[in-house]
């Protein structure tokens, strides 16, 4: 150890273990809601399939989170043609 | 109807059977009528930072496997006569804590109690998920350091899934609990801050306890921390906390944050 690192100031911690905590959390929240996203995703697909005929390809389920809410988006493209079916 | 309230944190050592037993001596020094279960089976402690070790003879599980009648298992505190204990057991298998037995007793000290306040086990195992199951509010108590906020995170995804309150659809209640803080080293940067926690957390406050030889002291009397020494700084802190739980508006203070000068300069000698 140089005796000039005795007058480098060192690092403040608290603001790298912020960082890391909120890159973290945002992850691991992310992978818990993916599980619900799923049941989510064939559930409301199944609805759908009920009453009309779609590529199930051309659906995109995605859960964002904004603050204290999360954001459930459903996107799910029917072309013009598409057969109704009976309920 | 009594409020039920889970004392929790994931991480262990955090200060959940602390803050447990100071919240509930806090209560009752109210006048309101409390008891304090411990829900650590297996790694008991409530009843010895209660002080109250050596007059244990039937615990919870008794209660729940029949043995015991409820009665017999509460310990009345000796220095409060409105604060009870329900101790947890220490040799059986945690296994005996059931589903039913524990909604039971829960039931039944909704009946005679205005608080009762559960002290989570450490981990998110069945212990820590039947001591949330009948919560009516829970206390998330989270040291400023990243473990325990991570664990805090986790707890507050179970709080809001696993609990009957969650599965009615209603919202769960949480209060963030910040326990040992120092108020220097959190503006010297060294430590997370109030603020930092509370964005990440994003739950409502309910106080900040700062870090203190008095609640070792405490526990070494085996008194809970606002009985042992009501003037300490985090008895003040508990008790601030204990009247927001009542729902009375208190604003909040950061302990040893408004320190003068010459303060200053001497807790940095002492550091």
């Amino acid at each position: 150890m140089s005796i000039f690192s005795l007058f480098r100031k060192q690092q403040r911690s608290a603001p790298m273990a912020r960082e890391r905590l909120q890159v973290l959390l945002a992850h691991e929240r992310a992978s818990l809601e993916s599980d619900l996203v799923a049941i989510l995703r064939e559930e409301i697909l199944a609805v759908i399939a009920k009453h009309v005929e779609f590529d199930r390809d051309k659906v995109e389920i995605k859960m964002d989170r904004d603050g204290d809410v999360s954001i459930l988006e459903i996107d799910v493209e029917i072309p013009l043609n598409a057969q109704r079916l009976a309920a | 109807m009594g409020k039920v309230i889970v004392v929790t944190s994931g991480k262990g050592g955090v200060g959940k059977t602390t803050s447990t037993a100071a919240l509930g001596a806090a209560l009752a020094q109210r006048n309101e009528k409390v008891v304090v279960v411990d829900f650590d089976v297996g790694l008991r402690n409530l009843d010895l930072v209660m002080g109250a070790e050596r007059r244990v003879v039937y615990d919870l599980v008794n209660v729940i496997q029949g043995d015991a009648k409820l009665p017999q298992a509460l310990i009345r505190d000796k220095r409060l006569d409105t604060l009870f204990l329900l101790p947890a057991s220490q040799t059986r298998d945690k296994d005996n804590l059931t589903a039913e037995g524990v909604e039971q007793v829960i039931t039944e000290l909704k009946k005679y109690f205005d608080w009762i306040i559960c002290d989570s086990p450490a981990g998110i195992e069945r212990g820590a998920t039947l001591a949330m199951r009948h919560a009516d509010m829970a206390v998330v108590v989270t040291n400023p350091e990243v473990s325990s906020v991570r664990d805090s995170d986790r707890i507050i995804g179970l709080l809001d899934s696993k609990t009957l309150k969650a599965e009615r659809g209603e919202r769960m209640e949480k209060h963030l609990l910040l326990t040992r803080y120092d108020a220097a080293r959190a503006q010297r940067g060294d430590m997370l801050k109030v603020d930092d926690v509370l964005e990440i957390l994003s739950i409502p406050l309910l106080g900040i306890i700062p870090e203190s030889m008095d609640v070792l002291r405490a526990s070494n009397l085996g008194a809970p921390v606002t009985l042992a020494d009501a003037r300490s700084a985090p008895a003040l802190a508990y008790f601030d906390a204990a009247r927001r739980l009542a729902g009375e508006n208190v604003p909040i203070t950061i302990p040893g944050e408004k320190r003068g000068l010459l303060e200053k300069i001497f807790a940095r000698r002492a550091a």
